[in-house]
């Protein structure tokens, strides 16, 4: 990748990802460890013509960046924890309305307020089922701080396309951490646009999805004028009730995403040959994870990996390849085993599965997952 | 001639959720007079409800419309208009929607004063989930969940208002519909915050548990109980007992936030 490189913080690199993807709003609630993509913003999105705008709370936060997408925005907020708690309404109102936008987690300690400065990974459960009702997700989780610098353009892209929010999902370590990336040329990363209607205004539907999965989107005040509503709705908009609408509609939310796996699913899996033992980490575990794994081959212990970097949906795949070729599954994360299940879901017994769990505010070591290494094989 | 309200409605979408009897299809006429009045485009117009009866009007109304969460409106109308501060930004509201689970978002809408109308229609009671109280219903009063009266006392919303920092302030009722309608304009046309109390009445769910009498009886009680301030500047303090206070409170210059926003956009621009 060409480029200019910078030494950068993960926030930042999420705020200048965010930039380079198009985005032009940025509404948001103070809090730790999230607060330097708020404050990056504020000073970087005036001089790009965009907006800033510290709301009252998460919850207005959320709703804010969902009224600059249907003026046809790009949008995103930041936030931890306790805001991501705040957001979940409003997050499920841009499911069932089909508004892009990106909200990114920097997961501390919790539940409650918790760790303010801890770095944990315990909102996997939650960005998946977080918001009330059937809907998918979307979340993706980089490990370093080019990565989400990269995946942060790659959220707003799916988000776009799919017409659908997008969690990205980080901790306090990679959010704070300084690594040398590299910017790329603009143009050389592809940036997507949302479907936008071609037809005459009078003609518009605005969820009329004949042509395709997801709908063309109008942008509020350019003359496509229609209605959003939280309600179920059909292909007008309006609300409706008719089993026969709004099953096909709950099921249509879903297949966006199961259809469009390609796009979606990405994750980092390498095979040692004779390998035993496997592991499945995400985020900042992964990287003591790939530590861990270096060691054990000096040892002359040959460890698999899976590294998802879109965590939900799961790889399922991948994992039940892995779990053909080894006998145990070593999964850390910073939480009590939540992941750890989804393992256990996707290979129904195939392999033994063994987790690594912190959650006193400390990383997951590379020693940690040595150790459980050691002992498995 | 009649005025014809057919040209900003939406065809197909009557009959209204409203029951018979209930007075927020007044408040909608006045705003679609108002709207009128002003000559806003349809197009470049956004209306904006969180949840409840009274925001269920957005959906009736031939505009780009935006049904949202209970309380919220006025957070997702915030980025709606800077996104583009060139939209015409109005939103509609219940009592509970707007002061209970939404206070928070109206008292920091007043403050900022962005260039959004606030129009709040004010039954005193929750009409949507069955008659429960609501931050403006009077002490005192039934509802489904205070049957022994109402401990609570009931937030004065032109008061709360001015105090939290809107700019225009106004009360109006649906037996002064036509003032009502003034008002109204009068708030779109207003560069900032502007928040009109739109009193109005649940027959159904309030009216009929305090004994208020018919849909028209509470209607006309708007007509002996409502002073407006100018006519209030010459009545004692025995007579405006019990009485409630009428008219624009309010109408102050002071800058407003997107335009404020902008000298920030200059500023980082040219520095
Ligand atoms: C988060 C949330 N809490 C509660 C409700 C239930 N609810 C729907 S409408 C409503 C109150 C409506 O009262 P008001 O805003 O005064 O409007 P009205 O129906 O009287 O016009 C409530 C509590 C909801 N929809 N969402
Ligand atoms: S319940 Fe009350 S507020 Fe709701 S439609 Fe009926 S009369 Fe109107």
């Amino acid at each position: 990748m060409s480029g200019k490189e910078v030494f950068y913080q993960g926030n930042e690199a999420c705020a200048e990802g965010a930039l380079y993807a198009g985005c032009r709003f940025f509404g948001g609630y103070p809090i730790t460890p999230s607060t330097e993509v708020a404050e990056l913003l504020s000073r970087r999105l005036p001089k790009v013509g965009g907006a800033f705008i510290q709301m009252e709370d998460e919850i207005a936060a959320m709703a804010s960046i969902i009224g600059a997408s249907l003026v046809g925005k790009k949008s995103l907020t930041a936030t931890s924890g306790p805001g991501m708690s705040l957001k979940l309404e409003n997050l499920g109102f841009a499911c069932i309305t089909e508004v892009p936008c990106v909200i990114l987690n920097v997961m501390r300690g919790g539940p409650s307020t918790g760790l303010p400065t801890g770095p944990s990974q315990s909102d996997v459960m939650q960005a998946k089922w977080g918001t009330h009702g059937d809907h998918p997700a979307i979340v993706l989780t980089p490990a370093s701080v080019q990565e989400i610098f990269n995946e942060t353009v790659r959220a707003f892209n799916i988000s776009e396309r799919l017409r659908t929010p997008v969690i990205l999902l980080t901790d306090e370590i990679i959010g704070h951490m300084r690594e040398k990336i590299v910017i790329p040329e603009k143009g050389e990363l592809e940036i997507w646009d949302r479907p936008r209607p071609d037809c005459p205004p009078e003609e518009y539907l605005p969820y009329d999805t004949s042509k395709g999965i997801v709908p063309p989107m109008a942008d509020f005040g350019s003359g496509y004028r229609f209605h959003v509503t939280g309600l179920n709705h059909d292909a007008s908009g309006f609300p409706t009730n008719k089993p026969s609408l709004v099953e096909p509609e709950e099921e249509r939310l879903m297949a966006k995403v199961t259809e469009n796996l390609d796009m979606i699913e990405k994750y980092e899996y390498f095979q040692k040959d004779g390998a035993k033992v496997g592991v499945m980490a995400f985020g900042s575990s992964a990287r003591s994870a790939k530590a861990a794994i270096k060691q054990a081959q000096e040892e002359g212990i040959p460890v698999d990996l899976l590294r998802p970097v879109t965590l939900w949906p799961y790889p399922e795949g991948p994992t039940i390849e892995m779990a053909g070729r080894v006998d145990t599954i070593v999964v850390p994360e910073m939480n009590l085993g939540q992941m750890i299940n989804e393992v256990q879901r996707c290979i129904e017994g195939r392999a033994k599965v063994v987790g690594v769990n912190r959650v006193d505010g400390d990383p997951i070591t590379p020693e940690n997952i040595l150790q459980k290494i050691r002992e498995v094989v | 001639m009649a005025f014809n309200y057919d040209q900003y409605m939406r065809p197909g979408k009557l009959p209204h959720i409203w029951c018979p009897g209930c007075a927020h299809g007044t408040v909608m006429k006045a705003i679609i007079r108002a709207i009128d009045r002003v000559g806003l485009e349809k197009d470049r117009t956004v209306i904006v409800s969180g949840i409840g009866c009274a925001s269920r009007m957005p959906g009736y109304v031939d505009f780009n419309t935006l049904h949202t969460t209970h309380g919220r409106s006025l957070a997702f109308a915030t980025g709606v208009k800077m996104a583009d501060p060139s939209l015409n930004v109005i939103c509609v509201a219940g009592d509970g929607d707007s002061l209970a689970i939404g206070g928070n978002h109206f008292i920091h809408a007043c403050r900022r004063n962005i260039d959004i109308t606030m129009i709040v229609f004010n039954n005193n009671i929750y009409g949507m989930t069955g008659g429960q109280f609501s931050p403006t219903t009077p002490h005192g009063r039934l509802a489904s969940t205070t049957p022994y009266g109402n401990p609570d006392y009931a937030f004065d919303v032109a008061e709360l208002s001015m105090g939290a920092g809107a700019t225009y302030v106004s009360r109006g009722t649906v037996y002064h519909a036509v003032p009502l309608e003034r008002q109204i304009a009068d708030g779109i046309t207003h560069n900032g915050f502007s928040v009109i109390d739109a009193l109005c009445t649940c027959p159904t769910t309030y009216g009929r548990r305090n004994k208020l009498g018919s849909p028209i009886d509470m209607i006309l009680w708007f007509k002996d109980n409502t002073v407006g301030i100018k006519a209030a500047q010459k009545l004692s303090p025995e007579e405006m007992e019990g009485k409630i206070l009428t008219g624009v409170f309010r109408n102050d210059i002071k800058p407003e936030y997107c335009e404020e926003y902008q000298k920030i956009v200059e500023m980082a621009q040219g520095g």
